[in-house]
């Protein structure tokens, strides 16, 4: 063994140094018409967290999200990413930077996996690089990273729901932003596509990447993030990791039901059990 | 330049094109289509070039192109076949580009300019002019221009609810489409007997009396929209994916969406000002050019506009020849002709759309 080898196994063996938050709210406030839906909210993103955003519908999270891919012009507040409104950064620039998963797309009629994902070079492109081996070589780890390099000359109309998401995935990854925003992810999944989403969200935030998502399934987001943000009418509640915060109490402020909490069997993390209403 | 083929990830029609910064992918297929329909679109133009009441050699008429044939010969080919055949060329593309533009980014067959209102109102500027009684060459290429620019913006306007969709374009447009048609039947009762004659031909959508005069403007204004729509033509093909995903790529919206829109209508709006408003064109040829180069255009960004001008100048000049076919006693306008043609394929396309929307269901 050189001494360069054993220098990188123990550089490789140290805790990883998080880098700061490079993506966060600053008194974000955003509303439709007359509606406020976001009041001052304050939010940093841990960097290469697993973030999820959970709460009651209509609490503001698809909102917090939108707002933070530049969806959503805000009506007061910023958007920070790296301290810089993001309202002040060229799009294509923000689009190297993060990456977005959205919740409804369109697939054009008869589009391949591999033409879709592809689509997903457009930050990197310019009039005369159009397609570099970069573009290339992006779009087959893509494809790899998300086991659809099979399905790569296939329709993406074609597909399964669950192999439809991850093309959609594999097109947000071929961007290759260190920073991805998925918005309901697993909506429209079986319990079997779900987990399949989860765990791959799982292997590229320890892969490095920061990921921030909108979930429905309380349990699963329990499960699989590192650091939950818990909302309700616009503001946040609590947020943590969910070992720290997944307890009975946060259950009823959030989402107003009585509950147990029991630790997964499973992993260990908090899983919450509705209680019947009493007779 | 090196070529390498990646059958695995595109399918084995598609190469890539590098040397040094610059790159590029393309597909053979929409390459064979595209170059086959010119020459098909040139060809027929050819034979409307060569063929009518004096039907003339083609000897003649290469004689008539070099300046070397007689004074009659030189102004038939010349004056009077010359430029209603290059009109039909350039006005059949410009009109496919036009509908390949709106169809994509309304996301929907339907969204062509005629469906949408966009020939009827540049209609109604040409008979606004008409009736206000303003004369010149160039009185009604400009109203009819104004006109479609106008419902166009009208259109928009009415549409926008944060931001543009696509089907609220198309709904509202037939909506404007409607009202406009009604209002053009009462402008044409209040012109007199001579000046609404004269205004109904023009209103069948005619080619019969274009001259060179007609061609320049469509020259000009083609020659600095094709390349802005082919700039914008990457934005606007990855707009199809939905609004929120383009974003996510980084691509403003609006201002493509307004860039795309504003070219399309004047497009149509030069044809329209000079020949009519010749139906079916703009709704037909992205389709069916889209069919015959099969779903692989989609991942080169040209690949849906130029076959689709290709599509569109072959539709109309072949459309020409059948409205000017010697077995028809009378010279129909050919607008007749894409009418008949065109609508038998709206029929169609509404109902498989019927079709796929219920098998969705």
């Amino acid at each position: 063994m050189t001494i360069t080898e054993i220098r990188e196994e123990a550089v490789a063996e140290l805790p990883r140094l998080k880098a700061e938050p490079r993506l966060a709210a600053a008194d974000l406030a955003c509303g439709y018409d007359e509606r406020s839906v976001l009041k001052e909210l304050n939010l940093q993103i841990p960097e290469e967290s697993f973030t999820v955003i959970i709460g009651p519908n209509a609490c503001g999270k698809s909102t917090l999200l939108r707002s933070l891919a530049r969806l959503i012009r805000p009506a007061a507040g910023e958007v920070l990413l790296d301290g810089d409104a993001i309202s002040s950064i060229p799009t294509k620039q923000l689009a190297r930077t993060i990456g977005l998963l959205p919740q409804t797309s369109l697939a054009p009629e008869g589009i391949t996996v591999a033409d879709l994902v592809s689509r997903g070079r457009h930050p990197h492109q310019s009039l005369l690089r159009r397609w570099g081996r970069e573009d290339e070589a992006a779009v087959r780890h893509a494809l790899e990273v998300t086991g659809t390099t099979e399905l790569a000359t296939r329709a993406v109309d074609a597909l399964s729901g669950g192999q439809r998401q991850r093309a959609w995935i594999a097109m947000t990854l071929a961007q290759q932003t260190p920073i991805m925003l998925l918005d309901e992810p697993t909506t429209y999944l079986d319990i079997a596509h779900q987990i399949e989403v989860l765990e791959l969200c799982t292997q590229l935030q320890r892969e490095g990447r920061t990921l921030v998502a909108v979930l429905h399934d309380l349990n699963q987001a329990l499960r699989y993030a590192t650091h939950l943000v818990a909302m309700r009418e616009g503001q946040i509640i609590a947020q943590g990791h969910p070992e720290e915060i997944g307890t009975a109490e946060l259950v009823r402020e959030v989402f107003g039901i009585d509950s147990l909490v029991i630790g997964d069997p499973e992993t260990g993390r908090p899983l919450v059990i509705p209680r019947a209403p009493a007779a | 330049m090196s070529i390498d083929t990646t059958p695995q990830l595109f399918g084995p029609g598609s190469r890539t094109l590098r040397r040094g910064a610059f790159s590029l992918r393309i597909q053979r297929r929409s390459l064979i289509v595209t170059f086959l329909l010119l020459i098909a679109a040139l060809t027929v133009g050819w034979w409307n070039l060569i063929s009518g009441s004096a039907m003339l050699g083609a000897s003649e008429a290469l004689a008539a192109l070099l300046g070397t044939a007689d004074e009659g010969t030189s102004r038939v080919i010349l004056e009077w076949r010359a430029p209603r055949v290059v009109f039909t060329l350039l006005g059949g593309a410009a009109l496919a580009l036009a509908g390949a533009v709106f169809q994509s980014q309304t996301r929907n067959p339907l969204g062509s300019p005629d469906i949408i209102g966009f020939s009827t109102g540049a209609y109604t500027g040409a008979l606004v002019v008409a009736v206000l009684g303003l004369s010149g060459l160039w009185a009604t290429p400009i109203g009819a221009i104004l006109g479609g620019i106008v419902t166009g913006a009208a259109v928009y306007l009415l549409a926008w609810k944060r931001g543009v969709s696509g089907m609220r374009i198309i709904l509202v447009g037939i909506g404007v489409s409607i009202f406009l048609s009604s209002l053009n039947t009462y402008l044409v009762t209040t012109l007199r007997l001579e000046a609404a004659m004269a205004v109904a031909t023009w209103g069948a959508g005619s080619v019969n009396d274009i001259t060179w005069s007609h061609v320049l403007p469509l020259l000009g204004i083609g020659a600095v929209a094709l390349p802005v729509m082919l700039a914008n033509a990457r934005n606007m093909q990855l707009m199809e994916m939905g609004d929120d995903a383009a974003s996510g790529l980084g691509i403003h919206l609006e201002r493509t969406r307004l860039i795309q829109f504003f070219c399309g209508i004047v497009l149509v709006a030069v044809v329209t000002a000079a020949a009519g408003p010749i139906a079916f064109i703009a709704l037909v040829a992205p389709q069916l050019a889209l069919r015959l180069t099969g779903a692989a255009a989609g991942s080169s960004h040209t690949g849906q506009l130029i076959p689709s001008a290709a599509m569109g100048a072959l539709l109309l000049t072949l459309s020409d020849s059948l409205a000017r076919a010697p077995m028809i006693p009378v010279s129909l306008p050919v607008g007749v002709i894409t009418l008949i043609l065109g609508g038998a394929y709206l029929v169609w396309l509404l109902m498989s759309m019927g079709r796929t929307s219920r098998k969705g269901a």
